[in-house]
């Protein structure tokens, strides 16, 4: 990702656009910031905000005419806020003492024609700018049509403080005594720019805005060093608002122009479109709050109450939705931001590396953002990119992929027609997936031989990894080349028809071998009329939807339609079919981030109070560890009498490896009737609190037995005489994995078990072996 | 980072090296992961240098380092 790829990407994060109340003020002002303030009684806070947009604001926010109250999305659930209001009771409010900041001066002098609002604005930016400012006042007091409001809403004195402010910001009052103010060709000839004032009636201009495209944009009248603001009718209802935007506006221009700028080149707009989306679904409509006395506006305690209905509009629709996102502290344009810098340090310390590898890769926030953000395709990309650059962490994904690996190799992989299926006529292959049979392998045996009764001399079975793990983790190397074994596998079968159950894997497949049809296997169960046995004991079930059927309603339909024939009444948990959720095994979470896994298991479980009716292995799994009554659909479909299918308890890394190890023995040995050698190993005996430590640890039990046997063989352990406990470590692969045992009859007892990826160099008795 | 790190567990002193029968002393030796190299003194057996690393510092002192590097 390049600079211009991060800005697009960023761009496509709307949680930084203004409030709609912000857009819609010709000066910007902040109304979300100042509701928060008033709301929280921090008028200081408050008057920080209008003294950061409005010039004069203890004037203005006084009468501003409030075009954002119109834009406020409150008004879709009750009145609008009434912001100038709220504006006006903070204006009430003592303000406290502000430090003048010195500007340096520029060259540059000013004239400023007449004193409405539009003409002290001007000056206000400009003397604040470091400009010589001159205001030429008319006969008439000071303010021009600012006299035309009540003292009440506007006390004399008020208007003299902000005056008296502007002379501090430097700028001169003089009366005007020359000719007709509308032929200024003298005060071009004194002042180096000139800024007419129209709203000032002791100083009256004939002037009339300019019929052309430019005027609105930049207040130039033909004349260059001519500008002019608060043209106004003077019979159209007066909009104090406009007028200080557009003397806001000619000052802008007096700069440029002062300048020797473009009036026009990479102007801001004034006001904006915002994309800002703000969900108001939960907003519980509120009017506005009265007030006790209209005259003098809202009391403090009602300012703020009536700050209060502001619904502090924001978007952060997808970290309502993942628990993930909004672990970071952030949103997506901020991920995305910190993401770019994590890739672009060279030394230092990677703090993000755990935000690109923690994302689930579900695609959740994109299916709900406005602007469909791509976070996953930012992490994955991330991950390629860290993987291609060797930064990835060696421990993130070490695991999962030799977990992958085990499954791809020999022994767990199998690619066979059924029995009596001559090489070449399978027209239909089940793939299970590497998941679903070691967690299940009793389920993928029923399945398997449904799918012979269904598909007689046309099924066989491929056993493999779909290589979703090397893909989440970046590592497009070995995906291939798991494609590259599946598609000399599947084409050895004579290219059948793929019946996947694990809606990853069918992903996976339809990228890696597309020339291979894949279906699933529930659409299979479902369309081929397969005996769904009645529901015995729940009857009412939640489906759960994983994350990667997002984009396969098809899929959802053929399970909902297996579970309705079961007799199940199905109850939709929040977040099903396109919003489904990732339970946390998603872009190997579980691996990189196991306990926000933890945090995300433990969400999905509270979702629902009915049996969730999984349909992807993992889900299963991830729903049980968190305590969450679960079944999987294979349990539903053949149903073991004998166990509450819901009520099993997660399985450990070890019960998937040998489960999946296991499933290829028994199909040799009960479908194609071969007679296997079991190979005599260690027994290893652990208590439920050491095999769940294993389990959290990674460490599986074979390794364990390696580690175990080399030791006893070699003498090589450390033996604790009072208890007869002994300890040994053995490096395997990139880790050093150590055992407390102690040798029974009943086999090798287990204390404990932990490992650690650094390496001792010098270990006389290691080196020796 | 080349000084040298006491990396006993707590419990170290109650093992004794199962092949050779002896009590385990303080012993240097170097750690290393992913390039970097670390001089620690372990409790080893002084016959054998058969070397211990306890949980206590695998999973505290040893995996704050491995991390520390990991996204160096």
């Amino acid at each position: 990702m390049d600079q211009k790829g991060l800005r697009d990407l960023e761009a496509r994060c709307i949680q930084e656009e203004p409030p709609r109340c912000r857009a819609a003020c010709p000066l910007g002002l902040d109304a979300r910031a100042l509701c928060a303030a008033v709301a929280a009684k921090n008028m200081t806070g408050a008057w920080a905000v209008l003294r950061r947009h409005m010039p004069l604001a203890g004037v203005l926010a006084r009468i501003c005419d409030h075009p954002c109250e119109e834009a406020c999305l409150r008004g879709q659930a009750g009145d609008p806020v009434r912001i100038g209001a709220l504006e006006r009771a903070v204006a009430a409010a003592p303000e406290p003492r502000a430090r003048p900041l010195p500007m340096p001066k520029r060259p540059g002098t000013i004239a400023v024609t007449g004193s409405g609002l539009s003409s002290l604005t001007a000056a206000w930016d400009l003397a604040g700018k470091g400009f010589s400012v001159t205001i030429l006042t008319g006969s008439g007091g000071l303010g021009g049509r600012l006299a035309q409001f009540p003292e009440t809403l506007l006390p004399k004195d008020v208007v003299t403080a902000e005056i008296e402010l502007l002379k501090k910001r430097g700028a001169v009052f003089k009366p005007y005594d020359g000719p007709c103010v509308d032929a200024p060709a003298s005060l071009l000839g004194e002042f180096d720019a000139v800024c007419l004032g129209g709203d000032d009636p002791s100083l009256p201009l004939s002037l009339t805005a300019p019929d052309s495209t430019e005027f609105p944009v930049t207040a130039a009248l033909e004349t260059p060093g001519l500008f002019a603001c608060g043209l106004g009718a003077d019979d159209a209802p007066y909009s104090p608002i406009r007028a200080a935007a557009e003397g806001r506006r000619a000052a802008l221009s007096v700069d440029r122009f002062l300048q020797k700028v473009s009036l026009t080149a990479g102007r801001p707009p004034e006001t904006q479109a915002t994309r800002l989306y703000t969900n108001i679904d939960g907003a519980v409509p509120l009017p506005a709050v009265p007030m006790a006395d209209p005259e003098t506006g809202y009391s403090p305690d009602e300012a703020q109450e009536e700050a209060g209905r502001c619904l502090d509009c924001q978007c952060l629709e997808c970290l309502k939705a993942c628990p993930y996102l909004e672990a970071y502290k952030g949103y997506p344009k901020v991920y995305a931001r910190r993401v770019y810098n994590n890739l672009s340090i060279v030394k230092g310390h990677h703090a993000d590396n755990i935000l690109i590898n923690s994302c689930m890769l579900c695609g959740l926030c994109t299916a709900i953002c406005p602007e469909d953000f791509p976070m996953a395709d930012l992490c994955l990309s991330s991950r390629r990119d860290m993987t291609g650059k060797n930064v990835m962490p060696p421990s993130a994904h070490e695991f999962a992929l030799l977990d992958m690996a085990f499954a791809q190799g020999e022994d767990c992989a199998l690619a066979r027609p059924a029995p009596g299926v001559p090489d070449g006529a399978v027209k239909r292959a089940f793939f299970p997936g590497c998941q679903l049979a070691g967690l299940s392998p009793d389920g993928v045996m029923a399945a398997y031989g449904a799918l012979r009764d269904l598909f007689p001399g046309q099924t066989g079975i491929l056993l493999s990894c779909c290589g979703a793990p090397a893909r989440w983790a970046g590592r497009e190397d070995l995906f291939a080349a798991s494609m590259k074994t599946l598609r000399a596998s599947w084409e050895g079968l004579g290219k059948p028809e793929i019946v996947a159950a694990c809606p990853a894997c069918m992903d996976m497949l339809e990228e890696g071998l597309p020339e291979a049809r894949t279906v699933s296997l529930w659409e299979v169960f479902d369309q081929s009329g397969l005996a769904v046995p009645a529901l015995q004991g729940t009857a009412v079930l939640a489906p759960l939807d994983p994350c990667t059927a997002r984009n396969r309603p098809g899929v959802r339909d053929a399970v909902r339609s297996l579970l309705r024939k079961a007799g199940a009444e199905l109850v939709e948990p929040p977040y099903s079919g396109e919003l489904a959720k990732c339970c946390g095994f998603g872009g190997l979470m579980s691996e990189a981030n196991p306990e926000l896994a933890k945090t995300v298991a433990g969400r999905r479980a509270a979702e629902s109070p009915e049996d969730y009716a999984a349909y992807c292995a993992m889900c299963r799994d991830r729903l049980a560890s968190a305590g969450k009554r679960a079944l999987h659909l294979l349990d539903l479909l053949f149903p073991d009498e004998t166990q509450d299918p819901a009520a099993q308890p997660a399985a450990t890394v070890t019960k998937r490896h040998d489960g999946r190890a296991a499933l290829k023995r028994t199909i040799l040995r009960e479908v194609y009737g071969e007679s296997l050698q079991e190979e005599a190993r260690l027994q290893l005996v652990m208590s439920p609190e050491t095999a769940a430590r294993l389990d959290a640890r990674r460490i599986l039990e074979d390794d364990l037995r390696q580690l175990i046997a080399q030791a006893e063989a070699a003498k090589a352990y450390f033996l604790r005489p009072e208890t007869g406990h002994k300890l040994a470590g053995r490096r395997i692969g990139n880790v050093t994995f150590w055992a407390e045992y102690e040798m029974t009859d009943a086999g090798c007892l287990v204390h404990n078990a932990y490992c650690h990826r650094m390496r001792i160099k010098t270990d006389a008795k290691e080196a020796r072996q | 980072m080349n000084e040298t790190v006491i990396g006993f567990g707590q419990d170290d002193a109650a093992w004794i090296c199962g092949g050779c029968g002896e009590k385990l002393a303080p012993g240097p030796a170097t750690l290393e992961y992913m390039g970097s190299e670390f001089c620690v003194t372990l409790m080893r057996c002084p016959a054998c240098g058969l070397t211990l690393i306890s949980e206590e510092l695998a999973l505290g002192r040893m995996l704050r380092v491995e991390r520390l590097l990991e996204d160096k």
